[in-house]
C-alpha cells in the first residue's frame, strides 16, 4: 500500500491519461459540489426561517372571547362571553404567564396628521405587549406604565403609518388624530418577523375611556414559560379553566374562548423544514448515487481501454493481485483528490454566499436599526456530512473499480492481448 | 528444456467446441533455436501460448525446465513467466504510454526492483539493441523495426531462459526482418532458448530446428543438418511454381 514505487507507477500512468482521469475526476467532484450546494441550500433556508421566527416570540398565546356554542351549567349556548380588566388581573396572576397584555377594539381607525390621513388599526395594549409580539422600537419609546395609569393619549406609530402621514418629518412630540381625537406620538416601532408596519399603538386605559370602552376587553396576548408543546398546551388549558370557571362557560368551548398558541404553529413549522431536509437528503443521495454510476461507468472503460495494458503486463509477470492493486489504487487517488477539491470548490461556493448574504443581512440591518428581513442565512454544510459523502463516493468508486478489475486480472493475458 | 506429452487444446465448449491440438509431443532442448510453421489454423499460435504459460491446454502434459505446468494458479504463473519467459509479438505490444526505457524496465518492475536499478539496467540492453538514444522516446515516434527491439530488449532484461516470439517479424519488412533475426541468433547463441513461431520460410530457415504442423498434430520435424536440404527442396519448389 505505500510501496512508493507503485504510486510512482500509479501517478506515471495518471499523468498520461490526462482525459480518463479528468472525467473520472470531474464526476466525482460534480457529485459532490452539488451536494454541498444542495445542503448548504437547504440548511440557509430553514436558518433563514428559524432566525425569523425566532424574533417574533415563539412562545406567544393569543385569547379572544366569543360566543359560547355549547350550553353549561344550565345556560343556553350562543351567549356572548366579554372580558374584562379584572379577567386581564386573572391572568396576570397565573405563574405561567410571563408578559400579558388586553386590548380593546376599537371600531374606524382613520389616523390623520394635518392634510394627511390614511386608514390603519389602533391596538390598544399594555406596555407587555412590546415583548409578547417583539416590537421594535426606531424612535422614541413605547407605550409605559405611566401612560396606563395617566390614560395619557399617547401613540406609537408604525413605520409605514410614520412615512405615510410624515413623509420624514420629526414625528416626537406631535399630535395626530385618531378619529378625531388628537394623541401625541411617542414613538416610531416595527413589528418583529413582519413586513408591514401599519400598526398604532395606543394606552388600553385610554383607549377604553376615551372610545366608550367602559373596563371592557376584548383579547389577550400573552407569553408564557413553556419549553415543550405539551408544556405550552398545559398552558393554555389552565388558562382557559380559568376564564371559563370566571365566565361560566364549557372550557374546551372554542366558540366562546378562541386561543392561538405560536408555540404549537412554530413546532409545525420546524416539522415541515425536517421534511424538507430529508428531502434534500434524498436529492443529495440521488446526486452522490449519480456520482457513484459516473464513476462505475468510467472504471468499466477504463479497465475495458487497459485490457490490452493488463494482458501486456500479465505476460510480463504482473500477478493478478497487482493488476486489481493498480487499477483500483488509481481510482481511489483519483476519487479522493477530486471530492477533495469538489468539496473545497462547494465549501467555498457556500462560504462565499454566505458572506455575501450577511452583507446584505447588515446593510438591510443598518438601514432598519437592526432589524434585516432575510429567509437565508448561514448556508453551511457540516465537514463531518461532507467528509462522509467524500468517504462514500470514494468507497463506491473502489467498489465499482474493483468489480471489473477483478474480472480484467482473471482473464488470461491471450485473450487480453488478442484484444485488437 | 521444454518437453510435451500428448498435449490436447479445444476452445469453446460443447458442439461448437474446435480441437486444436490433437496430441503434441515435442522436445525442446536447452540452447535451441526452433521455429514452428504451419498453415493458419494448424495450432501454431496456440502451442506457443502453451509454450509460453500465456494459455493453459486441457490434455497431457507440460514440462519446463523440468517442472510440470499444469492447472497452475495464475499468480505462479505470472511468476514464471517473469522469470522463465521472454516474450516478442507481431505487433510489439508495448505499452503506449510508457517510453522504450520504462517498457523495456517493466519486467523488472514486478521483479521489486527499485526505479533507479531498472532502469539504468533498461539502458545497458537498450544500448545492446542500440537504441540507447531513442531511450526516452515513446512506442509511437518508433519505426516498427524499433519498436521490435524495445519488445526484445523488455523480453531480455530479466535474463529469462526462453525467448518465446510470436510472428516476431510479420509486421516488419524484409530488411528489418533479417536484423530481428539476426538479434535473436545472437540472443540464441548466448544460450537463450529461442521459439519462434512463423509462415516465413526464409525466417524458418535461419533457425537450427523446424517443426511443421498440420491439423493440431506435428507432421514434420527438421533438424540442423537437414535444414540445408530442406532449403534447396524448398527454392526447387518455389522455381517450379
Amino acid at each position: 500500500m505505500f510501496d512508493i514505487d507503485k504510486w510512482q507507477e500509479i501517478i506515471a500512468t495518471i499523468k498520461k491519461n490526462k482525459m480518463r482521469t479528468f472525467l473520472t475526476g470531474f464526476s466525482v467532484a460534480w457529485g459532490i459540489f452539488m451536494l454541498m450546494i444542495l445542503l448548504g441550500s437547504g440548511n440557509g433556508l430553514s436558518n433563514g426561517v428559524a432566525q425569523n421566527f425566532m424574533r417574533d416570540a415563539v412562545n406567544a398565546m393569543w385569547m379572544w372571547s366569543g360566543r359560547t356554542s355549547i350550553p353549561y351549567q344550565g345556560m343556553k349556548e350562543n351567549r356572548q362571553i366579554r372580558f374584562t380588566n379584572s379577567d386581564y388581573d386573572l391572568i396576570k396572576k397565573i405563574p405561567e404567564t410571563e408578559f400579558a397584555s388586553g386590548r380593546y377594539y376599537i371600531s374606524g381607525n382613520r389616523l390623520a396628521y394635518g392634510n394627511e390621513f390614511g386608514e390603519y388599526t389602533a391596538i390598544t395594549c399594555h406596555p407587555e405587549l412590546k415583548e409578547v409580539e417583539s416590537i421594535e422600537m426606531v424612535q422614541g419609546r413605547f407605550i409605559n406604565e405611566v401612560d396606563i395609569l395617566q390614560t395619557r393619549k399617547s401613540v406609537v406609530l408604525g413605520q409605514d403609518i410614520y412615512d405615510a402621514l410624515f413623509k420624514k418629518q420629526e414625528a416626537i412630540g406631535e399630535y395626530i388624530k385618531i378619529n378625531n381625537v388628537p394623541f401625541k406620538v411617542v414613538g416610531i416601532c416595527r413589528e418583529g418577523g413582519g413586513t408591514r408596519h401599519r400598526n398604532a399603538y395606543i394606552p388600553v386605559s385610554t383607549g377604553q375611556k376615551v372610545f366608550n370602552g367602559a373596563n371592557r376587553l376584548h383579547n389577550f396576548a400573552l407569553t408564557i414559560n413553556a419549553q415543550s408543546i405539551e408544556e405550552s398546551k398545559a398552558v393554555e388549558e389552565k388558562v382557559r379553566a380559568a376564564l371559563a370557571r370566571k365566565h361560566k362557560f364549557d372550557p374546551t368551548d372554542r366558540a366562546a374562548l378562541g386561543s392561538y398558541n405560536k408555540l404549537e404553529n412554530y413546532l409545525q413549522t420546524m416539522r415541515i423544514f425536517q421534511a424538507i431536509k430529508i428531502f434534500i437528503w434524498i436529492i443529495g443521495t440521488g446526486t452522490l448515487i449519480a456520482g457513484v454510476v459516473g464513476v462505475s461507468n468510467i472504471m468499466l472503460i477504463v479497465v475495458k481501454e487497459r485490457t490490452k495494458e493488463i494482458g501486456i503486463r500479465k505476460a510480463i509477470g504482473a500477478s493478478p493481485s497487482s493488476v486489481v492493486g493498480l487499477i483500483l489504487l488509481e481510482s481511489i487517488l483519483i476519487t479522493t483528490v477530486a471530492g477533495y477539491i469538489g468539496l473545497v470548490l462547494g465549501t467555498g461556493l457556500m462560504e462565499g454566499l454566505n458572506f455575501f448574504v450577511e452583507q446584505q443581512y447588515a446593510t438591510a440591518a443598518a438601514s432598519n436599526n437592526g432589524n434585516g428581513d432575510i429567509i437565508f442565512r448561514n448556508p453551511t454544510v457540516s465537514l463531518n456530512v461532507a467528509a462522509t459523502a467524500t468517504m462514500l463516493l470514494v468507497i463506491a468508486g473502489a467498489i465499482a473499480g474493483y468489480i471489473p478489475a477483478k474480472r480484467a486480472a482473471r482473464i488470461k493475458p491471450i485473450e487480453a492481448l488478442r484484444d485488437e | 528444456m521444454i518437453r510435451l506429452n500428448n498435449v490436447h487444446k479445444s476452445y469453446g465448449t460443447g458442439s461448437n467446441s474446435l480441437h486444436v491440438l490433437k496430441g503434441i509431443n515435442l522436445e525442446i532442448e536447452e540452447g535451441g533455436f526452433v521455429s514452428i510453421m504451419g498453415s493458419s489454423g494448424s495450432g501454431k499460435s496456440t502451442l506457443l501460448n502453451i509454450l509460453g504459460i500465456l494459455d493453459n491446454y486441457d490434455e497431457g502434459s507440460y514440462y519446463l525446465n523440468g517442472m510440470l505446468v499444469k492447472e497452475m494458479s495464475e499468480k505462479k504463473a505470472a511468476q514464471l513467466r517473469n522469470e522463465m519467459l521472454g516474450f516478442v509479438f507481431q505487433s510489439f505490444n508495448l505499452i503506449s504510454f510508457k517510453n522504450a526505457m520504462e517498457n523495456v524496465a517493466l519486467p523488472l518492475y514486478y521483479q521489486g526492483v527499485s526505479r533507479k536499478k531498472r532502469n539504468k539496467i533498461a539502458h545497458e540492453y537498450l544500448d545492446k539493441l542500440g537504441l540507447l538514444s531513442w531511450a526516452e522516446h515513446m512506442p509511437n515516434e518508433l519505426s516498427g523495426g524499433q519498436k521490435q527491439r524495445v519488445a526484445i530488449a523488455r523480453s531480455l532484461i530479466t535474463q529469462p531462459k526462453i525467448i518465446v516470439a510470436d510472428e516476431p517479424t510479420g509486421a516488419l519488412d524484409t530488411s528489418t526482418s533479417y536484423e530481428v533475426m539476426e538479434i535473436l541468433k545472437e540472443i540464441n547463441e548466448d544460450g537463450i532458448t529461442v521459439v519462434i513461431v512463423t509462415h516465413e520460410h526464409d525466417i524458418a530457415a535461419m533457425t537450427r530446428q523446424i517443426i511443421r504442423l498440420k491439423d493440431g498434430i506435428i507432421s514434420e520435424i527438421i533438424k540442423n543438418g537437414d535444414l540445408k536440404q530442406w532449403k534447396h527442396q524448398y527454392s526447387k519448389e518455389l522455381e517450379i511454381a
